[in-house]
């Protein structure tokens, strides 16, 4: 059923998109613990815990700094964005909206977007590599393929990613429930990769699983690199704030210690599990092992494991795809949601044809991180520290602007030296996160001190 | 009816993990651990649907 009401005014009363959550509609910790630990065991997953081996993991670095950096992305969640949420009970992109106006709010959006798309295309790569299993003829992408590795993969990838769009235009709430149902059987999934690859491993000494070298030279992870990406890897939704939008509904800021679900079982767990796959694989085939999630999957569990794996790619894509279609619409609101959808599902399809977005996803989701993490510095200068360097709080809704030229800088300038240092200087791009998210706070304190002159005084505005 | 349905998504959830681990442990075969993964994949997906709530968007 093609959609032609923006979901922002469709929804408007239902999902309380442009006003706080009231009470009645406040939900328990319950609601929260099941969504997190079924959001974060998903499709990236079973590449992640491959990249990880490939970039050198050794084990004290990686179930350590692994269990560090959860343990740091709880307690952002609950102790920076819960909060938050739970005190101004509206979503990221109407607080935004109050503070730098509808026009940068457009600039956040296509960003998000275009991110989303690439996330996305990551996905629909991970589940053509389980669909291709069955075809003889499907050459599986390796770490080294940047490009479509044939015709047949090309086949796989076109078809799943116009099918993926389709449903997400036309029958996205099928998807959102089978979703939520595999999720529980998707982590036990993980945990028998896991169970099933101890027995074939030709080494169980950790140091001949987590080897510590990195695949193709290079520096390894080392530590601190488990740590960052393990803590920033979802900075856009703690950090930067995305989940204003779930955890406003939470009755109270306890409820951001659900994310804990998430974290450990699939942070922790299903990335470990993940990991031994592709362990074994390197045991077997040595450096020009597959780290393709389906093939591992596959030998590993069985028909069961790539059902996993393609749920669990479409699973991820499938939302995925459907917001950066909202984003795209709030680009250009006159145009439908259903052509946004398309346009998203069409960039997805196309990234997904190459590999190298799902073999660079390690780079992918710091860059993601990165670029968009720093508007929650914002929110948080505007809701902890305005009144103190006497800022205005909501800058935009009170002055009727609709540009912060102070939040643009704020958002652009740090980033700057971020791409500098990503592109030039090969910096691994979880490591420049907090550096990026701080100093734009700071620039934001400073360049709003400049910029956004305090409003002549509205009684229409409390 | 959801009593039956609950305790069907359970040993559908039981189906998956625990021929992983006999299988771990040299108690199971490589192919009947593939079978029964796929029997509690199917389960699951039969009986869930009746028991969970939500996950509509």
């Amino acid at each position: 059923m093609p959609e032609k009401t923006p979901p922002a005014q469709k929804d408007s009363v239902n999902e309380y998109e442009r006003e706080p959550v009231p009470e009645k509609a406040w939900k328990g910790p319950s609601s929260f613990w099941g969504m997190y630990a079924g959001e974060h065991t998903a499709g990236t997953e079973f590449m992640l815990g491959p990249l990880f081996i490939a970039w050198g993991a050794n084990p004290v670095d990686m179930l350590l700094g692994l269990l560090c950096g959860d343990i740091l992305a709880v307690l952002t969640w609950r102790f920076l964005t819960a909060p938050i949420a739970t005190g101004i009970r509206i979503t990221l992109y109407y607080k935004l909206e109050k503070i730098c106006g509808r026009r940068l709010v457009t600039l956040y959006n296509f960003a998000n977007g275009v991110l989303f798309c690439f996330l996305a295309g990551a996905m629909v790569t991970v589940s053509a590599t389980a669909v291709g299993v069955p075809f003889s003829g499907v050459k599986m992408p390796t770490f080294s393929d940047m490009l479509p590795t044939g015709l047949a993969w090309c086949v796989i990838v076109l078809l799943l990613g116009f099918a993926q769009t389709i449903v997400a235009v036309k029958g996205y709430s099928f998807v959102a429930r089978v979703g939520h149902l595999s999720a529980p059987w998707m982590l036990l999934v993980f945990v028998a990769c896991g169970l099933t690859t101890l027995p074939k491993l030709q080494s169980h000494d950790l140091a001949q699983i987590w080897t510590g070298t990195a695949l193709h030279g290079g520096s390894s992870l080392g530590f601190w690199g488990f740590v960052f990406f393990a803590w920033l890897c979802n900075a856009a939704m703690h950090l930067g704030m995305a989940d204003l939008s779930i955890l406003r509904y939470a009755r109270k800021a306890s409820a951001g210690w659900a994310s804990s679900a998430g974290m450990f079982l699939g942070h922790y767990i299903a990335w470990i599990c993940a990991s031994l796959l592709f362990a074994l694989e390197l045991q077997l085939h040595g450096k020009g092992a597959s780290n393709a999630p389906g093939p591992m999957v596959y030998a590993a569990t069985g028909w069961a494991g790539l059902a996993c794996v393609v749920i669990a790619g479409w699973t991820t894509a499938n939302p995925t795809i459907y917001r950066a279609g909202l984003a795209f619409q709030g680009v250009a609101p006159k145009m439908s949601r259903s052509t946004g959808t398309y346009i998203a599902g069409a960039v997805a399809t196309l990234a997904g044809l190459f590999p190298a977005v799902a073999m660079k996803l390690l780079d992918f989701v710091g860059i993601y991180g990165t670029v968009l993490a720093p508007v929650g510095a914002i929110i948080v200068v505007d809701h902890y520290l305005a009144r103190r360097f006497g800022l205005t709080q909501n800058w935009a809704e009170k002055t009727g602007a609709s540009f912060n030229v102070a939040v643009l800088l704020a958002w652009i300038l740090p980033l700057l030296p971020f791409a500098y240092l990503y592109w030039y200087r090969n910096i691994f791009p979880s490591y420049l996160t907090i550096p990026v998210w701080v100093s734009c706070g700071i620039l934001y304190i400073l360049s709003a001190k400049v910029f956004c002159r305090a409003p002549a005084t509205n009684p229409a505005i409390p | 009816m959801t009593t039956l349905a609950r305790n069907l998504a359970l040993a559908a959830l039981a189906l998956t993990v625990v021929p992983s681990a006999l299988f771990a442990f040299g108690a199971l075969g490589d192919t009947p651990m593939k079978v029964a993964m796929m029997a509690g994949a199917v389960l699951w997906f039969a009986a869930s649907p009746f028991w969970l709530k939500g996950g509509k968007e």
